[in-house]
């Protein structure tokens, strides 16, 4: 379980969540996205494909990324997204808030 | 390093219930660092035995996930002399699970439901919301420091 962390080379920042997102890691993605912002990085892209499940912690860690990516007029997309992934953030109306795309292929082309 | 997790099932008859079910106890430290140990168990434990969907196995880890972590953050307050109890009693349709911390409990209908537009850029309130979403019924004790979680199999 955890992060991996990859510059494309379109210059996106690639964030994979290998297992679970929750309570116990999220303080570790937010460090993770901020050190990032702070190098300058302001294309970031967070992919769901290895991920199992995301608890409510996991959802408002996303949250306060976008809210900081917003703040440093950078963009966020999320990818990867399986039918249970989706329901979540369909469920708590956060689609609404994010750019998603199924695959980190089009998320990256969508910059 | 030996897990601070007490596991312990077994088969007997549920009171209340007619048919024999898997008695499955879980008791967990107030520690957020073994939500996912503890998850990953009871899930197991729930599901042996029986065709489920991945679906029923998705919603089960991520209520599981919610109540847990509830009862650690906001009933123990992640105080480490508290424990969080985890009661699963499986029968062939329906699988029933009590998450009950030390804390003085909470009255659910103040929980407010989170998906007002003003409210999505909140980082915290979704747990309740999606645990009632993601399970057909739920119900809690008189003190509010346990919830019952339902899920039918099928």
């Amino acid at each position: 379980m955890g992060f991996s962390e990859s510059k494309e080379s379109g210059g996106v920042t690639v964030v994979k969540v290998d297992g679970q997102l929750i309570i116990g890691n999220r303080q570790e993605l937010k460090d993770l996205v901020q050190g990032a912002l702070d190098r300058g990085d302001r294309r970031l892209l967070v992919d769901f494909s290895r991920t199992g499940y995301i608890d409510s912690s996991g959802l408002g860690a996303l949250v306060s990324i976008s809210k900081r990516i917003r703040e440093a007029g950078g963009e966020l997309r999320l990818s990867g997204l399986n039918d249970d992934l989706r329901s979540l953030f369909e469920l708590t109306k956060l689609d609404t808030l994010f750019a998603i795309t199924e695959t980190p292929e089009q998320a990256l082309s969508s910059f | 390093m030996t897990s601070p997790l007490r596991l312990c099932v077994r088969r007997s008859a549920v009171t209340g219930s007619r048919e024999a079910a898997t008695l499955v106890t879980l008791r967990l430290p107030s520690d957020v660092n073994c939500i996912e140990e503890a998850v990953e168990l009871v899930t197991r434990h729930c599901l042996a035995g029986h065709e489920s969907t991945e679906s029923i196995r998705f919603r089960l880890r991520v209520v599981l996930s919610e109540a847990i972590s509830n009862a650690i953050v906001r009933g123990n307050c992640e105080d480490c002399n508290k424990w969080v109890d985890v009661r699963a009693e499986l029968g062939p349709d329906v699988i029933s699970v009590y998450v009950t911390d030390e804390g003085p409990g909470f009255d659910p209908s103040t929980i407010p439901e989170p998906i007002r537009p003003e409210q999505l850029d909140e980082a915290n309130g979704r747990g309740l919301f999606l645990i009632r979403k993601l399970v057909d019924a739920v119900q809690f004790n008189a003190q509010g420091n346990s919830i019952c979680m339902i899920l039918r199999r099928w």
